[in-house]
């Protein structure tokens, strides 16, 4: 039971501290600047814990990273400015949506495209099974096959 | 289908399958492709760590082929590979500058009394901003940079004699011959 609430409290600890702590640091002029900021240190990765987003991490690399998208932003750039400063420093990586491009085209199309096979596969099986239930019967076919049914007959008498 | 693929196409997709993890197995997920590659390294100037009042300039990169190494006191894996550094410098055949990440100058300087100082200059980045611009994510890092300034390699991670002596030492001998 103490191990359930111990791991309850970490769980909870770690909520804590996501997302939002960040924001307590800067001021902000208006809501829509301070939801302008959460939203680009969403999208960006943290480049040192990369499962977490800069909005998420403590790392001193995400920190500064932070520090200079706030700059950024209260010198009046746009989101785009600050995301595209951070992809010519850092590669695409620092995206969590990886951007739309030849390189990446496999990875955008490539689950429709297998689902499309899926599909083919899948509607093939069903139109072959279709047609083999559509089989006629000729009259020798009956014959044998009332044959076999009456000798099942006869076997479950005796 | 024919009978043969009924068994041949499950083992070809069970085959490549495995061929991606197996793949996936022995990369690093964080060694970055660095997107600076074959771009100049952006302006900067920083404070030197030994004459206090110079600045340790793009300038100072340009005519021939040196190694930036981004390093800090508090990082243990620069500690790993220091000696290697000095060695590579003792060898006098690179020029090594250094960029120090986020740290203080006192400890910065009595880390190389104690273990040697392979730089031929030494900035100091109080703010990690040059660093940003550099696209680093970790220390160490090396940056390989021609006679014009232009970022040619990168390695993220501690140098060990065998990066040097296989990957750095051969691209700075091809990097001089160029013009």
């Amino acid at each position: 039971m103490r191990t359930i609430f111990f791991t309850l409290f970490l769980l909870f600890a770690c909520w804590s501290t996501s997302s939002f702590a960040t924001l307590d640091e800067y001021h902000f002029d208006s809501e829509e600047q301070k939801s302008d900021f959460r939203e680009v240190t969403e999208e960006l990765r943290c480049l040192v814990c990369q499962n977490q987003s800069l909005a998420g991490s403590d790392a001193e690399l995400a920190k500064d990273l932070q520090r200079e998208v706030y700059k950024m932003m209260q010198q009046g750039k746009t989101k785009d400015d600050v995301i595209e400063f951070m992809v010519s420093r850092y590669g695409d990586f620092v995206l969590y949506e990886p951007p739309m491009k030849p390189s990446t085209y496999p990875l955008w199309f490539g689950p429709f495209f297998i689902l499309a096979i899926g599909i083919f596969l899948l509607g093939r099986t069903l139109v072959k099974k279709k047609r083999s239930k559509e089989v006629e019967l000729t009259d020798a076919d009956q014959e044998k096959l009332a044959k076999l049914l009456s000798n099942t007959a006869e076997n479950r008498d005796t | 289908m024919k009978p043969y693929l009924r068994f041949i196409a499950p083992l070809a997709i069970f085959a490549v399958i495995v061929g991606f993890l197996y793949k996936g197995l022995s990369m690093d997920p964080r060694a970055l492709p660095s997107v600076l590659i074959d771009k100049p390294v952006p302006e900067f100037s920083l404070e030197e760590l030994q004459s206090p009042g110079e600045f340790f300039t793009r300038e100072d990169l340009l005519g021939e082929v040196s190694l930036l190494n981004v390093w800090a006191t508090w990082c243990v894996s620069c500690r790993v590979e220091h000696p290697n550094l000095v060695a590579l410098s003792r060898s006098n055949q690179v020029e090594i500058h250094g960029l120090i990440w986020k740290d203080d100058p006192v400890a910065a300087r009595s880390y190389l009394k104690q273990l040697g100082d392979p730089y031929t200059s030494n900035g100091l980045d109080f703010d990690g901003r040059t660093a940003i611009d550099l696209g680093v994510y970790g220390a160490p890092e090396t940056f390989i940079i021609d006679k014009k300034g232009v970022i040619r390699h990168k390695i993220a991670g501690p140098l060990s004699p065998e990066i040097i002596e296989n990957e750095i030492l051969p691209l700075v001998k091809k990097l001089r011959e160029e013009s």
